[in-house]
């Protein structure tokens, strides 16, 4: 009797299937063929003959490569940290009971809408030229020579990469705090907690399912940085800050290492994958345990 | 503070509005405001970027917008925005209501589900290498090219993000229109899409983001001068041996520039559509 109900239209195949197709083709395709040629010695031209395993198993002799990990990893932390801190502390602030609240928040949020790019180019001179001037007047040492051409290069891109981070997770961590009833602050205040002791045990384990997703996002998209580099360093100086991304975009493009290089980008999805699982459920549980 | 605020609930708390201030001005205004002051200098008058030019040149855009060609390019990144919204807008939707509506009913529609939704584990510069191949293969190295793919590459968290919403529509409602003798499309069309608004307000303002301000597709994508985006134009200066700095920040601005327009008149709805897209 239910059977005529389940029946369902044509159509809604057609276009799923279409939609799916097209995606297959393109997204998956590309992903496999990734795989494909990450067991053989193509450079993205002529003859290819398999390797098996040899590119994976050069990826841990290789300096290069390395160094790219190494860096991308501290740099994901380091950025991860200052993001999420600097964030929560602007989403507090803007929460608080201030004047021009909407436009402040407004200009809080600019930075999200520039692009990536630009910023870094913007953020390129004044490093280049602004910081080293003022650095040279206020005679301190290490302001007066261009950061992105020493080995500290990774902290001008984490000062750029945190000051278009921060607009977004401000705001997650905004929405997560008006969610925050009223009404537990004043029984807060009720029981004498106040200031820090309100933010510790009231504020941010109510707070935990925005942090939750502050932490993942901003993780996953810090270890495949890669438009802030290429404005800025390009990898450079020497390859002191190329990530993962960079390297991948670098040789495998223009460095003749198309199918090593694919290896690595395998690679780095295991690593996407694990971490994003990992941290899902170590974030979960501290949610639970707080709570 | 925290006493100031409950002896008088109705005052405002200066100290954090004139810290938050001071924080715009030095983190925010001061980058954008040096890069409008060189902007507007002479190549000569630049030992103090910071001070008002001594001689005001508004050349520096004209020269700009012909060095970069700014017309052609300003059109490329148009045309891959407001095409890819179009197209995602409509198709995505359908396909998310097609999903969430018979995924109960049949097996295919509940795999298609599970299919997009772990296509967003694959970051982009995983599938980098290999796409440029099959994006070749194709002929998809232009805009037209870029156009389609960012439609397919947006399904699964367009889908992801709409079919949440569809979720939470009755199904009644469709039930309805179909006694009243409405096809599936026309259900969709005239009751769901209309229905889906706030969500759809989300997708495209993250959609337009993302096409807008992207570097990394048209950079392996697009190698050909007359198809290449505004951002990949201002590349144009990274390479160039000396940077003629002034011409540079007037080139960025006139990029900046439309985003800036677009902000203003769309703040609110940006921000609560980036809140809605990031929390589902």
């Amino acid at each position: 009797m239910k059977k005529k109900k389940q029946k369902v239209n044509v159509l809604y195949y057609v276009v799923v299937g279409a939609m799916a197709l097209l995606f297959f083709n393109f997204h998956t395709v590309s992903f496999l063929k990734g795989i494909f040629y990450s067991f053989t010695d193509w450079k993205g031209y002529g003859d290819w003959n398999y390797v098996g395993l040899r590119n994976y198993l050069h990826m841990f002799e290789d300096v290069d490569t390395k160094n790219a990990y190494l860096f991308t990893f501290q740099f994901t932390v380091i950025t991860t940290v200052l993001v999420n801190m600097i964030s929560l502390i602007l989403a507090c602030a803007l929460n608080a009971k201030i004047k021009f609240k909407n436009t402040i928040k407004a200009f809080y949020f600019l930075p999200y809408m520039l692009g990536n790019v630009i910023v870094g180019f913007i953020f390129n001179y004044i490093f280049a030229n602004l910081i080293p001037t003022l650095g040279k007047a206020c005679g301190i040492q290490i302001l007066s020579t261009n950061i992105l051409g020493t080995n500290h290069a990774m902290w001008g891109i984490i000062v750029v990469t945190v000051w278009t981070a921060c607009a977004f997770n401000t705001l997650i961590y905004i929405a997560g705090l008006q969610a925050i009833d009223i009404d537990v602050y004043e029984a807060a205040d009720l029981d004498g907690a106040s200031g820090w002791k309100r933010f510790r045990y009231i504020t941010f384990p109510l707070l935990a399912p925005s942090f939750t997703i502050n932490m993942v996002l901003t993780a996953k998209g810090f270890l495949m940085v890669y438009d802030q580099i290429m404005a800025m360093t390009e990898g450079g100086p020497g390859t002191t800050t190329t990530s993962i991304a960079v390297l991948i975009y670098k040789k495998g493009f223009g460095g003749g290492q198309f199918a090593y290089q694919s290896a690595n980008a395998v690679t780095l999805f295991v690593i996407v994958v694990a971490i994003s699982i990992f941290q899902l459920r170590i974030l979960e549980k501290r949610e639970e345990q707080i709570r | 503070m925290k006493r100031v605020k409950n002896i008088q609930r109705e005052k405002y708390n200066m100290p954090i509005t004139i810290m938050l201030i001071a924080g715009i001005v030095i983190t925010i205004l001061l980058p954008l405001y040096m890069s409008v002051m060189i902007a507007i200098k002479v190549p000569t008058d630049m030992n103090n970027v910071l001070a008002l030019p001594k001689q005001l040149r508004l050349m520096n855009f004209v020269d700009a917008w012909k060095m970069t060609e700014y017309p052609r390019k300003f059109f490329n990144t148009a045309f891959i925005t407001v095409i890819n919204l179009g197209i995602t807008l409509i198709s995505n939707s359908f396909v998310a209501y097609a999903i969430t509506r018979n995924r109960k009913k049949s097996k295919f529609f509940e795999i298609m589900y599970y299919y997009f939704l772990s296509a967003m584990f694959i970051p982009f510069s995983v599938i980098m290498l290999p796409l440029v191949v099959q994006a070749n293969t194709f002929h998809l190295d232009n805009v037209v090219g870029i156009t389609f793919l960012y439609v397919i590459f947006g399904l699964p968290m367009n889908t992801f993000l709409y079919c949440g919403a569809v979720k939470g529509i009755p199904e009644a409602l469709d039930e309805a229109a179909m006694i009243d003798g409405a096809r599936p499309l026309q259900t969709f069309w005239y009751v769901i899409f209309p229905v889906l608004k706030p969500t759809t307000a989300t997708v495209a303002i993250l959609s337009f983001m993302w096409t807008w301000n992207d570097f990394t597709m048209p950079l392996v994508l697009l190698s050909e001068q007359s198809q290449q985006t505004l951002q990949l134009a201002q590349y144009v200066f990274k390479k160039q041996f000396s940077i003629d700095y002034n011409l540079a920040f007037a080139s960025y601005l006139l990029v900046l520039l439309p985003v800036l327009v677009v902000y203003v008149f769309c703040q609110k709805w940006i921000t609560n559509g980036v809140v809605a897209g990031a929390v589902k």
